[in-house]
């Protein structure tokens, strides 16, 4: 008659438990926090740690609780006066170590953050913050790569000593140039330009034909060979942002790809647009050059100028450099940057691509022994004001960030070494992140502030709070003794959508929210399918048990029915649309299919456990 | 307790040529209105500024107005937004110059009003953006609306009862469309995701009644066509009417309490369940026996004549 298997209970009751343990995390609230990471990103020592809440007892500055989080201090604070007067003294104290960040921490007991359970993220909409969505333009990329190939064209013909009148990019079949032409003199060997070329660049497709002035070579990007590259300079600039965005101090901030080309930036708690976009749209580039160790430097320094074939730079620290005019390698032609242990402690592994290998072979055959060193160039864009116009302008900033010691010959592979572990890893993140940077460009901007985000966590909590008192009210007035059944699956199925939207990490929007209210109401609706039903059975005269069980049965249909059409649309708008949208459409979808499992499995043995097995009762309070 | 007798047998099909011409009316008011008055696009779609500001004491948007136009913003829309101290400040998307520039020269013209106000919230939206926004907001509500019939069609072999939910499925969201066409409430990304709810909650309904189309037919093959669908519209008005007040309860909560950024999303949501409800009583099931429905098309004839052919 009425039954429910053993084991349909035992699910319903883990489901249930581990569902309250992970929305656990959520109910906690948070504190005011302070967030300590070391400038060189290692993780921060028990020692240092001590030292820093030492120093903030020391100040009178108390907090309530402390410990080292994913390799950051955490301090939680009573009030925000506090958690300011905190961040005061520790980037006054403690400046050449650690970057700071005002956050906000979940009071959750530390057992729970210890196997992994944190709240749900915010959205900006609800801390506030800076959302920003840039453009890369990856047509820069490709012509970027193009200029490359012109140089090496060059380059090499003069080398070898073949005549070309000039080498101009081509645009074939596309909007943009895709190719370069190497214009050569009437009567000149083309199989001979198309060899060293084809030499040169292995994977390029190389067509030659006569034009008036003489034979041209041609050779055009692919498709797939522009698209490699638009796809490297996103990943390389992806990269570059995270790392910025790393030194910008801020908690939990998230650098997403987005689309063909666009990457989102969302950095919680920052309110100055200005200042973060200028740090980072930033464009930098690298060069590889040689030392000139030929020439006095501070000769050079006071003369105010380099003598021939050399240029003045300055390292980081402000010290005088001069190196050579000639560079041996680029930023373009770096494949990628590693840390490494070397027999001579930490270091970087280099790649370069094939041509770069070339130049860096020829150069430390004949280089052995003397220091090179690594150039960091950094593009920026400024606003000047021109004769009352505003004018936009590039700065170039060239810093020298490594000098070595060529301690072999080496092409494609390389190593450099004598650096400390975190200077090692800082190297490998600038040549990887500085490597090559498209030009990026701020298409769109949000920038909500705190106050309204505490406004729309207020409201949305406030509304879902009413909303589901009176849907609690209304159920019990209605359905008696089942609308307490509902209203307890209906709870059940809040947790349940609040420990998956935990444990997906979804970050939790107002619409999101709202999204958690319409599906609260829509909820009720496969209980009042159900229980509708049960009236129906019970009208036809079956008996109590009986009525339930056709109830379900019957109503099945109907609530998977009608559930798919709403999944359709959730789906959709997941497929569709971005930011706070997708947070309403996974609260919708999940919602939904937290429902078919509380309303189906949940009320069901709620009421097989209240009516079923020997009870049989004679009336139903429905 | 009960809204309704369980026995209601209100003559549904009966008044459908009536419940036509109110549905005709109200579509064709929606699509004059969308027509003419146009949507009051947000940024979202069009791509320009939207500030938020609150002020200590009473904003003055006539005076924010003037003080902008006087700036050199032209287009300038300003209102009060929840409460007589908060605006909302919209305009079009700035020429030549930068998203920085157009915050701070706002900035100083509400300070100028008011020294202590607060910028809540400031959006720039390139019209790069506005556009494709637009574009995947139709994409969308196009995509849900063809899944949503492929769906129909699958799952009721009677194509009687998927014109029946196609009708219901375009008829309510164009209604829900002139109404903030009427009303001119500012339309943006997340009214389209209630309008995309609205689809998939009315159309939950119309399946729901549909599905005791079916049960009823297959029950008794005999029945004229008009009475089975009103029997079925009678048997699952109760379940139907419920559904729509547990959802209006709390959809009317959030449109209330959840502050002016959800108010479109919520007006849409509340008009969408009532027009959606209204669908699915009077005009889903009258389309689909105006089509035709009978028993036949949801269980051909080789069942019947199996029927038939019993001794």
């Amino acid at each position: 008659m009425l039954e429910f298997a053993r084991w349909k209970y035992i699910l319903v009751a883990v489901v249930m438990v581990v569902a309250t343990i992970f929305a656990l995390p959520n109910v906690f609230g948070e504190d005011a926090a302070l967030q300590v990471a070391r400038k060189d990103r290692a993780a921060i020592a028990d020692e240092s740690r001590k030292s820093v809440e030492e120093y903030l007892r020391g100040q009178g500055v108390s907090f309530s609780r402390s410990y080292v989080d994913q390799g950051r201090l955490m301090l939680h604070f009573d009030a925000v006066p506090a958690q300011l007067k905190a961040r005061d003294l520790v980037n006054e104290n403690f400046k050449a170590d650690y970057v700071t960040a005002l956050s906000f921490a979940s009071r959750a007991p530390d057992w729970l953050r210890k196997i992994g359970l944190r709240p749900m993220p915010l959205g900006l909409d609800l801390r506030g913050g800076l959302y920003l969505l840039y453009q890369v333009d990856i047509g820069g990329a490709v012509d970027q790569l193009l200029e490359v190939y012109e140089q090496d064209a060059r380059r090499t013909l003069s080398q070898q000593n073949i005549p070309f009148s000039d080498v101009i990019r081509v645009t074939e079949g596309s909007e943009r140039p895709n190719g370069l032409r190497v214009l050569l003199p009437a009567g000149a060997d083309v199989g001979q330009v198309r060899g060293v070329l084809r030499r040169l660049w292995p994977d390029l497709t190389i067509t030659s034909f006569q034009a008036s002035s003489g034979p041209i070579v041609q050779l055009v990007l692919t498709a797939a060979q522009i698209k490699e590259r638009q796809d490297y300079a996103i990943s390389q600039n992806l990269t570059t942002l995270r790392n910025r965005v790393n030194e910008l101090g801020v908690s939990e901030p998230v650098v997403q790809r987005q689309g063909l080309d666009r990457i989102a930036v969302q950095l919680p708690g920052v309110q100055n647009s200005a200042e973060v976009k200028d740090l980072l749209g930033k464009v930098a580039t690298l060069e590889f050059r040689l030392v000139d160790t030929q020439n006095n430097v501070s000769e050079a320094v006071q003369r105010g100028r380099a003598p021939f074939g050399s240029k003045l730079y300055e390292t980081r620290d402000g010290l005088p450099t001069l190196l050579k005019r000639d560079i041996i390698v680029t930023g373009d032609q770096l494949v990628d940057a590693t840390t490494a242990a070397t027999e001579q402690g930490p270091g970087v592994s280099v790649r370069l691509d094939a041509s770069g290998g070339e130049e860096m072979l020829r150069a430390t055959r004949t280089n052995l022994g003397k220091p090179m060193a690594v150039v960091f160039i950094e593009q920026r864009r400024e606003e000047i004001e021109v004769a009352g116009e505003k004018v936009q302008r590039t700065i170039k900033e060239e810093k020298v960030i490594n000098t070595a010691t060529i301690q072999g010959v080496f092409s494609t592979n390389f190593q450099i070494t004598g650096l400390g572990v975190n200077e090692a890893r800082d190297l490998a993140l600038l040549l990887r992140a500085g490597a090559l940077a498209a030009p990026l460009f701020v298409i769109e901007e949000r920038v909500v502030g705190p106050g309204l985000g505490k406004e729309n966590i207020e409201k949305g909590t406030t509304a879902l709070l009413i909303g589901m008192a009176l849907l609690f009210v209304f159920m019990l007035v209605y359905y008696r003794t089942f609308g307490i059944v509902a209203n307890i699956v209906l709870l059940a199925n809040v947790i349940l959508l609040a420990a998956l939207l935990t444990v997906f990490k979804a970050a939790l929007s107002l619409p999101g929210i709202a999204g958690i209210v319409l599906t609260v109401g829509m909820a009720v609706d496969a209980n009042v399918l159900i229980y509708e039903r049960i009236r129906e059975e019970i009208r036809n005269g079956v008996t109590p048990q009986t009525a339930i069980a056709k109830g379900f049965e019957k109503a099945f249909s109907a609530i998977a029915d009608s559930n798919i059409t709403t999944l359709i649309a959730g789906i959709v708008l997941w497929a569709l649309g971005t930011g706070a949208i997708r947070g309403f459409a996974v609260v919708l979808s999940l919602g939904i299919a937290t429902s078919m499992f509380t309303s189906l499995l949940g009320s069901r043995a709620l009421l097989t456990l209240m009516y079923g097995g020997a009870r049989r009762p004679a009336k139903l309070s429905i | 307790m009960e809204l309704f007798k369980s026995n209601s047998k209100i003559a549904f099909m009966g008044s459908r040529k009536l419940w036509y011409a109110v549905s005709t009316i109200l579509f064709v008011v929606s699509l004059v209105a969308l027509f003419t008055r146009g949507l009051n696009l947000g940024v979202d779609f069009t791509g320009g500024v939207t500030v938020e500001a609150k002020f200590p004491g009473e904003a003055q948007p006539e005076v924010l107005r003037r003080g902008l136009e006087a700036a050199g913003f032209d287009d300038v829309q300003v209102q009060n937004f929840g409460s007589s101290r908060d605006v909302a400040i919209r305009l079009p998307p700035p020429e030549g110059k930068s998203a920085d520039q157009v915050r701070s020269n706002i900035e100083s013209v509400l300070r100028q009003v008011d020294a202590n106000v607060v910028v809540s919230r400031l959006d720039v939206v390139g019209p790069q953006v506005g556009a494709e926004l637009r574009n995947s907001a139709v994409i969308s509500l196009i995509a849900t609306l063809v899944l949503i019939f492929i769906y129909v069609f699958l799952r009721f072999h009677a194509w009687q009862l998927s014109l029946g939910a196609i009708v219901a499925a375009i008829h309510d969201p164009v209604i829900v469309l002139g109404f903030f066409a009427l009303t001119g409430i500012v339309f943006d990304l997340s009214v389209v995701a209630a309008l995309l709810a609205v689809i998939g909650y009315s159309l939950n309904d119309t399946v729901v009644v549909f599905d005791r189309i079916r049960e009823r037919f297959e029950a008794n093959k005999r029945m004229q066509p008009a009475e089975v669908l009103n029997q079925s519209v009678n048997q699952t008005l109760s379940r139907t009417i419920m559904t729509s007040l547990t959802t209006l309860i709390v959809v009317v909560v959030l449109l209330l309490l959840g502050g002016p950024v959800l108010q479109g999303f919520s007006a849409a949501l509340v008009v969408g369940i009532l027009i959606g409800t209204y669908s699915s009583i009077y005009i889903a099931s009258a389309v689909a026996l105006d089509a035709g429905l009978t028993a036949e098309s949801l269980f051909p004839t080789r069942k019947k004549l199996a029927i038939d052919d019993m001794p």
